[in-house]
Order: structure tokens, then C-alpha cells, then sequence
């Protein structure tokens, strides 16, 4: 009767009995997720709180995003309870010492303040979609006019001064939203770097390096989306894919500014990109220079197990590649494009190479632990922390942004502008 | 008003003053352990005492804790297991514990490899438990305080409140707790909790043919856990993550993970 993470795990040389890899590939999607929302919410707030008047038109698009992923993010985490339906003892007994019974509450303020952002932000979209399908006939309409009503939450006063009013909410919400974003996933950050018994993890860079990499990955993420849309704005030659504007007349998208966009968001990927490089490599040569005891072992994992993890995939083809290909001149849409997934790809190499790396090595210094990840479900557990239950969570912040995109317009049109699109 | 205060600061001065040197004498006649005991007041704390020198690695002490605490047989994971140390002539370190050696060590095949008795320079076994950490990190990272310290200094879970998380396998750093296989939850050596609440020994202890196993309270200057540690040399496992362990070892080498 095998006991939990013993099936993908491959002892070697000596390990404990007891040990296994635990932690498995959800505990590789959560950062990995949490960092997707702080990043994109980040990028939206660039535009209110820094004034940086360039990147609002992608900022409704942005917030709505981090809420998507907001929402799935605390899912990884209960797919890998091995009691999941006991996961509310976290908010009602929480023992305040563990880094993760934070979670509860740093994640409720999180969540509070980007749902309230988003109401402040399409406030007047929600009003005025409202009041137009109040008369609607046919009961797909009618019910989308009965939850543009209850999204009013009662409030139809969208006056010049009400709507000033919503604007400058909603930018004391994103300013606030800023440290609660950072504090969300520093903490993530903090999950792992506390755990003394782990001398991959243990460094308080931890907490920074998670931040850094969960806005570079935020920001490549909002970057990808926003061109696999415009894409399909381009593709089906409509101004907004999914708004209420679907049956009107075709404008031709304007790829030009499209691509101003693309820029200016390479731009700030870049500068964030070697924040998160330059405290992963001090983390690296610290831990190389001091060579404490695990440092054998360590060398082991880093220079020689994780290698081609490290260095090939999540700094040469995830950090180096995409760096290239936004710095060389005259960025185009297509090399953004791939860029964006290579550094999606990188920052989740970097959550494999901390969560899987950091397991791979007994914590008797003389041994190896080697992972792999089930593919083909057989039972709940190779589900939940398989092939499988990874896809799903991985895929549903798309869905859930489609699935918003159809009430809230992410790509507002210019004259349709919400006080902040 | 001056004058009170004044002399009041001086009495309080010269109380505080005679209260700091008594202990401070006190440290220099009692043994860090024996500190550690009396610090916490009245009652015993529980601790190992584990003579590492007269194990046989016969695993008897496994197959009881299995028993007494009903962890699957076919577990590979134990509360308690002995690993197996083979330093060759060459110098080479080799080091197992298949099943948690349940079985028992009947063969000369460390890691699976056949070492001519006369290559093996040294050889021995080591068992091992939970510390009952005076500073335990695994209680310390539970999110919903399922894992908790008795009065007695036991570290025990609640099989009924713990998520399965997995943060205290992650923050032991002697690698001794893992995940139930039936109950789902994090499972781990609880001193046999349940037979030392009423007078009994824990299992292994009982188990051990050899007296390698004693156990008591170090709180107690004249239990033999208390007088071993107080007279005798003993070292405790990975003192350097500071969490205080309270399984004392004799004769342990340095080789010993
Ligand atoms: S040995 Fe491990 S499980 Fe036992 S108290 Fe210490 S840290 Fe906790
Ligand atoms: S696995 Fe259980 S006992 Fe361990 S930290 Fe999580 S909730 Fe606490």
C-alpha cells in the first residue's frame, strides 16, 4: 500500500523511508498561477497609479484577467490536499505561525479588492446594459439583463460626477491592490523560502524572486492574450470578439496601434525581466559561494540533474531567447507573440525547477528523488496531481475569462469608453 | 514625589539586579538539558535515550510500532525504522534502510551490494524516531494547528483536523512523518501516546531485546534518560536547524544522516 507520492516518486542511493516527493505538480501550477494574477494585475494598475496613460487600453482587459486567474489560483492547492473537503479549517482554524494559514485572509482582501475594481471599472457598462435590455425579449436576453440588474448592486447613477467618482475608487483600489498583489505571492514566495529543512529553498530572496518572476510571467501572459484577441479581431473583422456589438458592422481593427501597445508592454517586460534574472542569479552564486553543507548536493541538482532545466530551458529558452527577441529592433507582432509563450514557458519552468528541483534531493544529503509526472489517470490521486487535473486548472482561467468576456467587454470601443478604458 | 520615585527605582534596581544573578549562577552548575526541563515548570517531558552502540538492526522494534499503531505492513514508510551504516576499507559510505527494515538486516548487501566482511571497516545501526523537538518547525508550519505539542513535550496530529497538506512533511528536517496511506493524513512516531498516558512503555521499547530503546523524564533528575544525558556523551541528530531534538544518541559517528 503505497503511501502518498510514492508513486511518482523514483528513489535513489539513500533516501529516508519515509520521504517522497509531496509536493507535486498543483504545488508547481499554485505559484505558478498566483504570480499569473499579481502580474496582470500589476499591469493594470500601471495606468492609474504611475500614470502611465499608454497602457490603458489594455488595462480593463488586464484586471478582468487577474480576476479569472484570481479564481482558479486557489484551486491547485486543494486538488493537492489529501482532505480537501476540510480545506475552510484553514479560515476558521488557522494556526498563525504556518505561511499558508495566511492564505485565507490575504487572499479574501486580494480578491475583494480586484472584484470591487472590476465593478468600479465597468460600473457604467453594467448600468447602461442594464437599462437597454430591460425591455429585452427572449430569455437568454432576459437573463442577461437580470444579472447586468443584480451586478448594479442597485446603484444606476452614472452622472459625469458618479462616474468621476468611480474612476477615482478605482484608482485608490489599484494603488492598494499593488502591495496586496506583491504581499499575495511574496508570501507564496515565503511558503518556500521559510522551510529550513530545505536548502534549495531556504533564502529569504524567496519572497523577491517570486515576485519578480509573477510579474514578468503576468505581463507576458496579458501580452499573449492580448494578441491571440486581437488575432481573432483581425481574423473574424469585428472590433471586440465577444461584446454586445456582435452584430454590427465590421470595422477594420487597427493593427497599428496594436503593436504601439505590444511595444511599449515589451518594454516593461523587459525592465522586469532583469530584476527577477539579476535576484535568481545573486540566489544562485550565494548559495555557490557560501557552499554550506547541502552544498555538495546541491551542486549535484543544480549543475548536473536540473541542468538542462535550469540553463537550457527556464534561462536559455524561457529568459535569454525571449529577451533577444523584444530587445532586437522593429518588434513585430509575431516575435511578441513568441516571446510571450517562451517567457510563459520559462517562469514555469522556474516553479518546476524550485518545487520539483527542491524535492529531488533526500534531505539525508545522500540521495536523489526523482519525479514523474503521472499521465495516464488510474486513481484520484494520479488525477488530481497528474497530467490530467494540471490541464484542467491550467486551462480554466481561459475559460473563465471567456466566460466574463461575455458581460464585460475587455477591449472596450473608443467612443464606448468606460471612464478608465 | 522625587525622592519616592527615586528610591523606588533603586529597590526595584537591586531586586532585578539579585533576580538576574540566581539564574545566572544556575547556568553555570546545570546542563543546557536539565535547563530545558525546568523551564517549562511542573510535569514530565518525555525524551528518547537511544544507545545506538548496542543495536543489532534486527527491526524488531519496526514490526511492533507497525503493529501496535496499525500502519500497513506493506508500507514502505515506518514511524520508526533503522537505517544501516557500512563504511568500506576504501571508504566508501554506504548507507540503506529497505522497508524501513521491517525485515531486519539478515544479509550483507548494503545498498544491494555484497561487501566481503573483510573490506567493511566499520559497520553499525542506527534507529530512528521523532525527536519530540522542544522547537518543533513541523507545529510550527501546520496551517490549521492540527499538528500540536502536549504538555509533556509529545508531538502528536489530529488525524480529525488535518488538511493533508503535506507543510509538515516539507519542514521535518529528519525526515520522519508521512501521509497515512488509509487515513490520509500526516502520520508520524507519537510516543506511543496512547500506552505512555497509561504507564506502559512505547511499543518499541518493549519490543527491543537489546535495551538500545529507553525513554523518560528528563524533567526527572533521577530518571535514567536524565542521568544518561547528564553523565554520559550523547549528541543529538542535526543539531544545526535549532529545533531542540529530544531523541539522545549514544554513540553516534559522523557519517550518520
Ligand atoms: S523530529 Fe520532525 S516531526 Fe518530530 S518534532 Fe522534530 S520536526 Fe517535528
Ligand atoms: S499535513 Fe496536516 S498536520 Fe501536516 S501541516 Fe498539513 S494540516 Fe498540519
Amino acid at each position: 500500500m503505497p503511501v502518498h507520492g510514492e508513486i511518482w516518486t523514483i528513489k535513489e542511493l539513500f533516501v529516508y523511508p519515509n520521504e517522497n516527493i509531496v509536493w507535486s505538480i498543483q504545488i508547481v501550477l499554485y505559484p505558478y498561477l498566483t504570480g499569473l494574477v499579481a502580474g496582470a494585475f500589476v499591469l493594470s494598475s500601471l495606468s492609474h497609479v504611475f500614470g502611465k496613460e499608454e497602457l490603458k487600453p489594455v488595462t480593463p482587459f488586464a484586471l478582468v484577467f487577474s480576476l479569472a486567474l484570481l479564481l482558479a489560483a486557489p484551486l491547485p492547492l486543494l486538488f493537492h490536499l489529501q482532505q480537501p473537503q476540510r480545506n475552510i479549517h484553514v479560515l476558521f482554524t488557522p494556526h498563525f505561525t504556518s505561511a499558508i494559514a495566511a492564505f485565507g485572509v490575504v487572499f479574501s482582501v486580494y480578491a475583494a479588492i480586484v472584484a470591487s475594481e472590476v465593478w468600479f471599472t465597468y460600473r457604467q457598462h453594467i448600468v447602461e446594459s442594464a437599462l437597454s435590455l430591460r425591455k429585452a425579449e427572449g430569455l437568454p436576453a432576459r437573463l442577461k439583463g437580470l444579472l447586468y440588474r443584480v451586478l448594479t448592486l442597485g446603484s444606476y447613477d452614472v452622472s459625469e460626477k458618479a462616474l468621476k467618482l468611480d474612476e477615482r475608487v478605482a484608482t485608490v483600489l489599484a494603488g492598494v491592490g499593488i502591495p496586496v498583489a506583491c504581499f499575495l505571492h511574496g508570501y507564496v514566495g515565503f511558503i518556500f523560502g521559510s522551510v529550513k529543512a530545505n536548502a534549495l529553498w531556504m533564502t529569504p530572496l524567496m519572497p523577491v524572486i517570486f515576485i519578480m518572476s509573477a510579474v514578468v510571467s503576468g505581463i507576458a501572459l496579458c501580452l499573449f492574450t492580448y494578441i491571440v484577441i486581437m488575432e481573432i479581431r483581425v481574423i473574424f473583422k469585428r472590433p471586440s470578439p465577444w461584446g454586445p456589438e456582435r452584430g454590427h458592422p465590421s470595422a477594420m481593427p487597427q493593427r497599428e496601434t496594436d503593436i504601439q501597445i505590444i511595444r511599449i508592454i515589451a518594454k516593461y517586460l523587459v525592465f522586469f525581466m532583469i530584476l527577477a534574472l539579476s535576484l535568481e542569479l545573486l540566489d544562485l552564486v550565494f548559495h555557490s559561494y557560501t557552499a554550506k553543507k547541502p552544498y555538495e548536493i546541491l551542486q549535484t541538482i543544480i549543475f548536473d540533474r536540473f541542468a538542462f532545466n535550469i540553463f537550457g530551458l527556464q534561462y536559455g529558452l524561457g529568459m535569454a531567447l525571449p529577451f533577444l527577441l523584444l530587445l532586437l529592433p522593429s518588434l513585430s507582432i509575431r516575435r511578441a507573440f513568441v516571446a510571450s509563450i517562451l517567457i510563459l514557458f520559462g517562469v514555469f519552468m522556474m516553479r518546476w525547477n524550485v518545487v520539483i528541483g527542491g524535492q529531488a534531493f533526500s534531505l539525508t544529503f545522500s540521495g536523489y528523488m526523482n519525479y514523474q509526472l503521472p499521465i495516464i489517470p488510474h486513481d484520484l490521486d494520479t488525477f488530481k496531481e497528474g497530467l490530467a487535473g494540471f490541464l484542467l486548472l491550467l486551462l480554466l482561467p481561459f475559460g473563465l475569462l471567456w466566460l466574463f468576456s461575455r458581460f464585460l467587454p475587455l477591449f472596450p470601443k473608443k467612443e464606448k469608453l468606460s471612464p478608465l478604458g | 514625589m522625587m525622592n519616592w520615585s527615586r528610591r523606588h527605582f533603586l529597590k526595584n534596581s537591586a531586586k532585578a539586579l539579585a533576580a538576574a544573578a540566581v539564574p545566572a549562577a544556575a547556568y553555570e552548575l546545570l546542563t543546557p538539558e536539565i535547563l530545558a526541563a525546568v523551564r517549562k515548570g511542573k510535569g514530565p517531558r518525555w525524551a528518547w535515550v537511544i544507545d545506538a552502540t548496542k543495536c543489532v538492526g534486527c527491526g524488531m522494534c519496526v514490526q511492533a510500532c507497525k503493529r501496535e499503531n496499525e500502519i500497513p505492513w506493506e508500507t514502505t514508510a515506518s514511524r520508526t525504522w533503522v537505517e544501516r551504516y557500512v563504511v568500506t576499507t576504501d571508504g566508501r559510505v554506504l548507507i540503506d534502510s529497505p522497508n524501513a527494515a521491517r525485515d531486519g538486516y539478515t544479509k550483507n548487501n548494503p545498498m544491494g551490494e555484497q561487501v566481503p566482511a573483510e573490506q567493511i571497516a566499520k559497520g553499525f545501526f542506527v534507529p530512528k524516531v521523532c525527536n519530540h523537538c522542544e522547537n518543533p518547525p513541523c507545529v510550527q508550519v501546520c496551517p490549521v494547528g492540527a499538528s500540536h505539542v502536549t504538555d509533556e513535550g509529545v508531538v502528536l496530529v489530529d488525524r480529525s483536523w488535518c488538511i493533508g497538506c503535506g507543510y509538515c512533511l516539507q519542514a521535518c528536517p529528519f525526515g520522519t512523518r508521512f501521509f497515512h496511506p488509509v487515513h490520509k493524513t500526516a502520520e508520524k512516531c507519537t510516543f506511543c501516546y496512547h500506552r505512555i498516558t497509561k504507564g506502559m512503555n512505547p511499543a518499541c521499547v518493549d519490543a527491543c531485546a537489546f535495551g538500545v530503546r529507553k525513554w523518560g523524564d528528563i524533567r526527572d533528575p533521577n530518571s535514567e534518560v536524565s542521568r544518561i544525558v547528564r553523565t554520559e556523551r550523547v549528541t543529538v541528530l542535526k543539531e544545526e536547524y535549532g529545533t531542540k531534538p529530544h531523541a539522545f544518541y549514544i554513540g553516534l559517528d559522523r557519517i550518520v544522516r
